[in-house]
């Protein structure tokens, strides 16, 4: 009987490295010893489980999750969705996926940014859904401003959403951002350039997808998301040692 | 030729500074959410010993990370993980997983769990008590993994495949949490180093 077994190792070189020196600040954050490579064991084929007791349905609304009264975020509203799938193409079924970003002016809402743009009242920036049984998934939010930030003097992030997505396993945890088809900042960021492949920079950025806009409310794009795949066993039942 | 039509994982990017909005609206200065993810570990029900941990993250300078995020993942103190593929029951309420930051002033982080107990390691093996750790920031391009041992395991940790796997006996006591008491509870000191010659041991799992 085939059962679901580890994870397929991990592709470091289609990752960024720890070390990426034009990314100043990993430049004191990157271990520098060789990482220990684990068979995995069921502390790294196991992870949490999410319920809807976790979240409210509305959470995955970032335009009216923050709002005072009838108001609404300012910004262009789009919608993000797409499929958490494993690099098997299979989908992710109740994975929870976590978003922040800054609001349409490139503000975080958070008491460490002091950017000079302003917060607005009605926008949190942050949203939480789990995926339906195909691993489907969407929100609807604005569309982030760009912003600069301090490695260069004239760094620039290019507008952006951050994106925390579980899977099943401790193995699948990942933390990554999705960025914006024809941004001419994403050739210029050092956190965008820390993925050394260039069709890996590609798999971060989402593509404006028309079929799926709300006509006369809000403009789609589409982003799907690729976790960490698992072998089956074939001959070999050794992982739990039965 | 036919062709093999496995998909490329999503790669990583960094968690940056604003990481507490998405997952710890509370710390980032606001209240978004009803119930924030990851402050009850182990729940009102978990059998065991009630423990806290403690500790810091320092970077390269000797600093410690201001804006660090940690996840940890544990068994519950039969060794059992909340978790389907586990097979076995837990106690109602036990999650297993947690979600830690720091003080902003001190980098200091800490939280409050059950000590696991011995689980499942791979060929029929056990593992000494251990929580695994995931640690993401600022400046970390990709989610450090690594895993907290007990002090007052010896012998469990002596024969643990994990820790005999690092090759420089050395190396494996920077896993290795030091136990002391606070108004009757055990404290576990877990400091981690980024960089340098008592470096963390890292994985890649």
């Amino acid at each position: 009987m085939k059962k679901p077994a580890e994870f397929y190792q991990r592709d470091r070189r289609w990752h960024p490295p720890a070390l990426t020196p034009d990314y100043k600040t990993s430049v004191a954050r990157s271990p520098q010893f060789a990482l220990i490579s684990l068979e995995n064991s069921p502390s790294e084929i196991t992870g949490p489980v999410f319920g809807h007791g976790d979240i409210d349905p509305t959470d995955n609304d970032l335009v009216y999750n923050y709002a005072q009264g009838d108001q609404c975020a300012i910004g262009e509203r789009i919608i993000l969705h797409g499929r958490v799938v494993d690099e098997n193409g299979n989908g992710v079924p109740a994975t929870l996926v976590e978003i922040w970003q800054a609001n349409a002016g490139g503000r975080y809402r958070h008491k460490k940014d002091t950017y000079l743009a302003p917060i607005d009242p009605n926008f949190g920036g942050c949203g939480r859904t789990l995926t339906d049984e195909d691993g489907y998934y969407y929100f609807r939010t604005v569309k982030p401003g760009a912003y600069p930030w301090r490695n260069w003097i004239n760094s620039w992030r290019p507008a952006h959403i951050h994106l925390s997505i579980f899977g099943s396993g401790f193995a699948q945890r990942l933390i990554t951002q999705c960025y914006f088809e024809g941004d001419p900042l994403i050739g210029q960021c050092a956190i965008v350039k820390s993925i050394p492949d260039p069709d890996a920079r590609k798999q971060l950025i989402a593509l404006m997808d028309l079929n799926a806009t709300v006509p006369l409310d809000a403009i789609a794009y589409r982003f799907d998301i690729v976790l960490r795949g698992r072998r089956s066993t074939l001959f070999e039942n050794r992982l739990e040692g039965n | 030729m036919q062709k093999l039509n496995y998909l490329k994982e999503t790669p990583s990017q960094t968690a940056g500074p604003y990481v507490h909005i998405g997952l710890a609206p509370g710390a980032a200065g606001f209240d978004a959410y009803d119930r924030e993810l990851g402050q009850d570990i182990a729940g009102p029900h978990a059998k065991g010993e009630r423990i806290r941990v403690e500790g810091v993250v320092i970077d390269g300078t000797g600093s410690p990370i201001k804006d660090v995020l940690l996840e940890t993942w544990q068994a519950n103190a039969q060794g059992v993980f909340a978790h389907p593929e586990d097979g076995r029951p837990v106690e109602d309420g036990f999650r297993g997983w947690g979600r830690v930051i720091t003080d902003f002033d001190t980098g200091e982080w800490g939280f409050e769990t059950v000590k696991p107990g011995p689980s499942r390691a791979r060929n029929g093996k056990i593992a000494a008590p251990h929580i695994s750790l995931w640690i993401v920031a600022r400046g970390i391009n990709i989610g450090l993994n690594t895993r907290l041992y007990f002090e007052d395991e010896a012998e469990a940790n002596k024969q643990d495949d994990v820790l005999n796997l690092i090759e420089w006996e050395r190396r494996r006591t920077t896993l290795i949490a030091r136990r002391s008491l606070r108004d009757g509870m055990p404290v576990y000191r877990f400091d981690i180093q980024l960089q340098g010659e008592n470096e963390t041991v890292f994985f890649d799992i």
